[in-house]
């Protein structure tokens, strides 16, 4: 249990014990913290008692008082930000002064508490001042640790992991309160939906897993000679349905027996993701060639596509996590947005290279290149 | 087209939520036009002046609903802007407009969390229409 100390500063004793009311046994928990957090509370009656508890026990949030017997709140206030202090400061403030208050925000206070204030609002403010502080720590930790990357791909992924749950409750409740008719039909294109977001639901936690397997390590490399011609025929043969559906044709061009030392499943990983790309963004009739060869140093796999291509700026943005191209040519075709950043993490533990070559309304080529000599070298 | 009937411009990439909130607006006597992206919205926005505008904050871009407002601010000053954003419950990142610094530049009339309860969105339309 994480714990913060809050200082209440008003000379009331009511408001003081009724504070510690309010927040004796509250906590505040956030998805991404790793444990709850609940307050130790400080009591001061005036400002000249609040200065000393402040440099005596770093409180972590002031609830401030203005009106105060001695010195003013807002002189507390202003002695927290000279010296730079890394506390929180709330303004309790009765309505009356509410243009103090807001003055008092631009002087670096947080937030204010309207007088007289219900317990919810209390612990609304507390709730919404400790995912600051949690927040802002966080976030100092991260740019020590270099790790404010990671919280960004959490951020997003929670986005993107609610979007669908948040289409797919919109249309129960549509259903819920026959908001099309009274006719299961009606409702054909609605549950449609549904089931198609949930189905990208399930990719994405599938592709989601793969790339934590991926970059814990936790994914174990199993290094034997294989047969790369037939791995990509099984890949080929997993897109067929979608390709039939689109009219797509997909050619092999790959020398019978060729063999490399690899793990299958990265494999396997690698060809799904850049053949199912082809057929998913290839125009009706197109056409999808994988060609597979090896020279003196690298096994290269090259996949082409006669779809709608892309332009140089979005091909530059197209590896990162979550970068689905959008524009009127993508809006139909769904996807996680993490399977090109799966291959690529995976390019990157053979210490291959992937690249792509693409022109809008032509279509697009991807090239993967794995060196051959470097097993020894590989991440495992 | 009936000429009572207030129209309301939505921007959101997501298909299924611009589907929903249109049938919920309509079924609420509002006339709706919708954009998928930032793109079409831009265009859509040249020929056409709404009553109210919905965007959505992220799409194409991280900033597309701050862009996409502040383009309609500018054609139409009159013409009130809500914000959607899904970002404040996940980042705990809030925006502050009605006191902070941002409403200076950030010109939207309201920002709301998506998932917001129908009832609650037709009330807040309904106060910036008056």
């Amino acid at each position: 249990m994480a714990k913060l100390k809050i200082l209440v500063v008003d000379d009331e004793p009511f408001i003081r014990s009724g504070i510690h009311r309010i927040l004796d046994n509250f906590q505040v928990d956030y998805p991404f913290m790793t444990e709850p957090y609940e307050f130790e509370i400080l009591d001061a009656v005036t400002g000249e008692e609040a200065i000393e508890i402040i440099n005596n026990h770093q409180p972590d949030i002031v609830l401030l008082d203005n009106k105060l017997p001695g010195i003013q709140g807002v002189e507390v206030l202003s002695y927290v930000k000279n010296k730079k202090l890394d506390i929180v400061v709330i303004m309790i403030t009765s309505y009356a002064s509410l243009d103090l208050a807001v003055r008092a925000t631009k002087d670096g206070a947080h937030d204010f508490v309207p007088k007289p204030f219900t317990p919810q609002e209390l612990r609304s403010v507390i709730e919404s001042t400790t995912k600051h502080i949690f927040l802002k720590r966080m976030t100092q930790q991260m740019n020590i640790a270099g790790k404010q990357i990671r919280f960004q791909f959490l951020s997003v992924l929670s986005h993107e992991l609610k979007a669908p749950l948040n289409a797919i409750e919109g249309y129960l409740q549509m259903m819920k309160e026959k908001q099309l008719g009274d006719k299961i039909d009606d409702y054909a294109q609605v549950i449609d939906r549904s089931l198609a977001r949930i189905k990208g639901m399930r990719t994405l936690i599938l592709d989601l897993l793969d790339m934590t397997r991926i970059e814990t390590g936790e994914k174990e490399k199993k290094i034997e000679r294989l047969n790369i011609c037939a791995i990509a025929q099984t890949s080929i043969d997993t897109s067929k349905p979608m390709a039939i559906q689109r009219d797509v044709k997909i050619k092999l061009d790959c020398p019978k027996d060729l063999e490399f030392e690899t793990d299958a499943s990265d494999m396997e990983i690698i060809f799904n993701n850049l053949i199912s790309n082809a057929v998913k963004y290839n125009k009706e009739g197109g056409s999808v060639t994988v060609r597979i060869h090896k020279d003196e140093n690298n096994l290269v796999i090259e996949v082409s596509d006669t779809g709608i291509g892309m332009t140089e700026e979005e091909t530059s943005r197209l590896f990162q996590e979550f970068v689905r191209i959008k524009n009127e040519k993508t809006r139909n075709i769904t996807g996680s947005g993490l399977g090109l950043s799966i291959v690529k993490k995976i390019v990157d533990t053979y210490n291959g290279n992937i690249s792509v070559q693409s022109t809008p309304d032509v279509g697009s080529t991807f090239i993967v290149t794995l060196p051959v000599q470097s097993l020894t070298d590989i991440i495992l | 087209m009936e000429a009572h009937k207030k129209t309301i411009f939505i921007v959101d990439d997501d298909p299924d939520y611009l589907f929903q909130l249109q049938v919920l607006l309509e079924k609420n006597g509002f006339r709706v036009i919708t954009a998928e992206s930032q793109r079409e919205a831009q265009k859509i926005i040249e020929r056409t002046k709404p009553d109210l505008a919905i965007v959505d904050l992220m799409m194409e871009n991280e900033d597309s609903g701050f862009i996409l407002s502040y383009q309609i601010k500018r054609l139409y000053p009159d013409v009130p802007v809500i914000i959607f954003t899904a970002v404040t419950a996940e980042t705990g990142i809030s925006f502050e407009t009605e006191l902070g610094m941002n409403s200076r530049w950030i010109k939207a009339d309201l920002f709301l969390p998506k998932g917001l309860r129908p009832d609650q969105l037709i009330r807040e339309i309904n106060k910036l229409l008056k």
